[in-house]
């Protein structure tokens, strides 16, 4: 048990201290990666898989407490409100009498700056929590598994 | 009325915040959808019963015929009316019924949702569609069933529902599937009115045991009608709305639906009249000799149910119009009774109806309406009972098939029902007061409204039989039979043979009446020695047989050695698709080297280094970490032909995994040797023939195209027609969408998988200490 409980909380500084720094720039970083998905490389599943890392290096560095501590929301919900998304991004087409899925723009500038909102955005945001949610579920349950 | 069907799940979501909201008075609140669907579908009567079918269609997958897209007509507009209307009083009595309980959010979630599916599944024009509402309301009632879930017996209870509507479930989408097949669409509205081939079909009598199938589990016919009594285990209110207006009256529905079509099929008339009436007989049997008042009116529903499907069967006019206002009367009085039976529960504690007597002195309303919701249910004049009960003696009068026989299964099947509805609506509340578990007093007024509201409704229609006929009746018996018929509603009809049989049935009712009590004891002897030959315990031993079945495979074929389920599923791919690469594609292996730059050289070797290296280690963490440099390798192969996404991916992912196993590896004990020689071997021979058929797969794939690329395709439409230059992002969330769709909620049942493993067994390991 004891021994488990170091490859969990590490408690060299340099990583501590690291860490601080470096999750919310994984996590910003991860939203860029979803933001521009659609014409660069990136996207909702790379985008989770990302954040999924920041939290993990956390997890590394401070233990499963404090991470779930500063996520806040239980990794399974996260889950559920991706699955959630997912399902409502099909809806909006019915509106326009479209089949089922069919992808719905709003296209506007703002300051000279197209901003592109879409149902395949939402649908995107969906995969990203959902990819979160599915590997933060596994890693906190096996961390606490271990330290139990 | 896509919002009509959908306003229910919306409203469901919406349960928690108005539960907070408005506390125990929620069900007065929510009872207002029901109430306001109940006026939009009394809105649409005139033009209905004017003959006009109301069509409203949304795509859904126009590629595979399936839409979202509804029908009105006669039969629709009724079923949907009597859901909102009875769903009304039943949100309002639940309320009062439940009051304080910890569950009563969750409870209306599912109540609402369950409503919504029953609307949607009778006013589907889609078959597809159809199927998935018939679905929803099995799963939804399953929870209703079961919702008390801390009692074993109804989670057993409403496990049992399940499987029996869920195996009918599956027929019947066979059976939907062919009749789509050979009518050539999907569209209710069109199979129903077009000329179609569908009897000369070979496949006619398949189908239609396949619906029949779905239809008899659904409404609970004779050999299946046993999960229903059981389902008594839900809450009174869930009891009354699905007896009454729902659930088991959408097999009903859609044998009635289909009439047109599959009532010219040799099997449909003797295989509905037979079962129907069986089903009838034992019902009101059944009925007469229990004592539990809920389980008498589920059993007389099982009667009812008998009823209807004979009716149906027999197809006559006179049936079709007798099947139409047997339904409307049954769906009143059995709502009213039910929802009277919850009170009695509720205000003197039990549930055995020889124990309750005089209650009309404590509970004055209640019993008002128990007498005349009983009245409607023996068929005596001047309930609506009465109309329908004379109708269905006049339709079997002149039943085509078999008409003595079905005659007297529905005088004696009526005498009975006689003696239950005096058990029900006048034993408890007349005679001497007998002292009950708890001191009777009226129920609140949510819990009266609803049946004094129903019973009311039955008087009415009997004294003003034209109401209802102009109504709804004449367009319900329009779309079953097909065509107009010409008909009128009387609760007069002069001294005339029906007349007669119904006085004859009231005769050997009243005597069987008084027979009740000593009767008891004998009667349930009987059923007891009896059930050991009953279906349910053909059920129990499919179910157990099923189970034993189960562990001795998972024993046999999952023993748990991680190794032997790598050997089986590597060994099947290997010689399944290895014998179809031979067969159909030969053996020649030629492998073009030019072109082969020192990059992608380097890293196939260093790919082949490590792999060396991974099997020869000893050190866990080593091969972890070597397995990495593989997955690092490949994201460069990706990098090198240009594949940015699946490379990022594969750095991201080879990182998590290095991470997962990396924690799991700890829960191991220390690498030793534990294999044989022989095993080290066989091993060995497998990961050989395994790799050398990748190889050779692989091989043949770059040899040979059967189809043109598609990803031309995806280059030229990715931008003008989703927005996009990322092609993989485009495939993944708007081309192939449904796919991820899928794949997302894959992700999220394996993760539950894990968490539930973990976390149930440290639980079990904890309670163990």
């Amino acid at each position: 048990m004891s021994s488990n409980q170091k490859i969990i909380k590490s408690n060299t500084i340099i990583l501590h201290t690291a860490s601080l720094f470096l999750l919310p720039l994984q996590l910003l970083f991860s939203i860029f990666l979803l933001l521009r998905g659609h014409d660069e490389p990136g996207g909702g599943f790379i985008a989770g898989l990302v954040a999924a890392g920041a939290f993990v290096l956390y997890l590394f560095a401070h233990g499963v407490t404090s991470t779930r501590k500063i996520m806040r929301a239980d990794p399974r919900d996260l889950l559920g409100l991706g699955l959630m998304l997912g399902a409502l991004a099909t809806l909006p087409a019915l509106l326009f009498g479209e089949p089922f899925f069919t992808a719905q723009w709003l296209s506007f500038y703002v300051f000279e700056a197209q901003i592109k909102l879409s149902t395949v955005l939402l649908f995107d945001t969906g995969v990203y929590l959902a990819v979160l949610g599915t590997i933060l579920t596994i890693v906190v349950s096996l961390t606490e598994a271990e330290s139990r | 009325m896509l919002i009509a069907v959908l306003s229910g799940f919306v409203l469901a979501v919406l349960v928690p915040w108005l539960k907070s909201w408005s506390g125990d008075r929620i069900g007065w609140l929510l009872a207002a959808l029901p109430l306001a669907l109940t006026l939009y579908f009394a809105s649409h009567i005139p033009a209905v019963s004017g003959g006009e079918v109301i069509l409203q269609s949304w795509d859904w997958l126009p590629g595979l015929g399936i839409n979202l897209s509804f029908m009105l007509d006669g039969l629709s507009l009724m079923f949907a009316l009597l859901i909102s209307f009875i769903g009304t009083f039943i949100l309002i009595y639940a309320g009062s019924y439940l009051q304080g309980h910890p569950f009563l959010g969750r409870f209306y979630i599912i109540m609402l949702c369950f409503m919504a599916s029953m609307l949607g599944l009778v006013l589907s024009d889609n078959l597809i569609s159809l199927f998935v509402f018939w679905e929803l309301t099995s799963i939804t009632s399953y929870l209703l069933i079961g919702f008390n879930h801390e009692d074993a017996e109804a989670r057993k209870c409403a496990l049992q529902g399940l499987f029996v509507t869920v195996a009918g479930g599956l027929a019947l989408m066979a059976g939907l599937i062919i009749l789509g097949h050979v009518s050539g669409g999907y569209q209710l509205s069109e199979i129903l009115s077009g000329d179609n081939p569908v009897m000369e079909s070979s496949l006619a009598t398949g189908m239609v045991l396949c619906i029949l199938a779905g239809a008899f589990t659904k409404s609970a016919q004779f050999p299946f009608h046993f999960w229903l009594p059981n389902a008594m285990a839900a809450p009174t209110p869930v009891s009354a709305y699905l007896h009454s207006a729902t659930m088991v009256k959408a097999g009903i529905y859609l044998m009635a639906r289909l009439n047109p079509v599959l009532s010219e099929h040799w099997l449909w008339t003797p295989l509905l009249c037979s079962a129907g009436a069986v089903t009838m007989l034992l019902g009101s049997y059944l009925a007469y000799s229990s004592t539990g008042v809920k389980k008498v009116l589920a059993y007389s529903t099982i009667m009812a149910l008998g009823t209807l499907t004979m009716l149906i069967g027999i197809g006559t006019d006179y049936a079709m119009v007798a099947f139409a206002s047997f339904l409307l009367a049954h769906s009143l009085y059995k709502g009213a009774l039910f929802m009277i039976a919850g009170a009695l529960d509720h205000e003197t504690g039990t549930k055995d109806l020889s124990l309750m007597g005089g209650l009309r002195r404590a509970m004055p309303y209640t019993a008002a309406a128990a007498l005349i919701a009983g009245l409607s249910l023996a068929g005596l004049p001047p309930l609506f009972g009465f109309v329908a009960k004379e109708l269905m003696f006049e339709a079997l009068l002149s039943a085509p098939w078999q008409s003595t026989v079905l005659l007297g299964f529905a005088l004696a099947s009526a005498a009975l029902v006689i003696a239950v509805a005096a058990s029900v609506a006048i034993r408890p509340f007349w005679g001497a007061t007998r002292s009950t578990p708890k001191s009777p007093h009226e129920a609140p007024p949510g819990m009266v409204l609803g049946p004094m509201v129903l019973a009311l409704v039955s008087l009415v229609f009997g004294v003003l039989p034209f109401l209802p006929e102009v109504g709804v009746i004449s367009a319900v018996v329009t779309s079953v039979k097909g065509e107009p018929v010409d008909f009128h509603l009387a609760l007069w009809h002069g001294i005339n043979r029906p007349l007669l049989l119904s006085l004859a049935s009231l005769v050997v009712g009243a005597i069987l009446y008084s027979l009740w009590t000593r009767s008891r004891d004998v009667l349930s002897d009987i059923n007891t020695g009896v059930a050991r030959f009953g279906p349910e315990v053909g059920y129990f031993r499919l179910l157990y047989g099923l189970v034993a079945v189960a562990g001795w495979q998972t024993r046999f074929l999952q023993n748990g050695v991680m190794g032997n389920y790598m050997i089986v599923l590597v060994m099947t791919t290997a010689i399944a698709a290895g014998y179809t690469l031979l067969s159909q594609y030969g053996f020649h292996p030629y492998m073009d080297l030019t072109g082969v730059n020192f990059f992608e050289a380097a890293i196939a070797l260093l790919m082949v280094a490590t792999v060396v290296y991974v099997t020869l280690t000893r050190s866990r963490l080593g091969a972890v970490a070597t397995l990495g440099v593989l997955g690092f390798s490949v994201a460069l192969t990706f990098i090198l032909f240009s594949a940015p996404d699946l490379g990022i991916t594969q750095v991201l992912v080879e990182t998590l995994t290095v991470i997962l196993l990396v924690l799991v590896l700890f829960r191991l004990p220390g690498f030793s040797q534990y294999s044989t020689r022989f095993e080290i071997w066989r091993d060995g021979t497998v990961a050989a023939i395994f790799g050398v058929f990748i190889t050779l797969a692989m091989l043949a794939a770059l040899d040979v195209r059967y189809f043109e690329s598609i990803s031309d395709f995806f280059i030229e439409a990715s931008y003008p027609q989703a927005h996009g230059h990322n092609i993989v992002n485009v495939i993944l969330v708007d081309f192939r969408a449904l796919d991820t769709l899928g794949e997302i909620f894959v992700l999220a049942i394996a993760a539950l998988g894990v968490y539930s493993m973990l976390t149930l067994r440290a639980e079990a390991n904890t309670n163990e200490q």
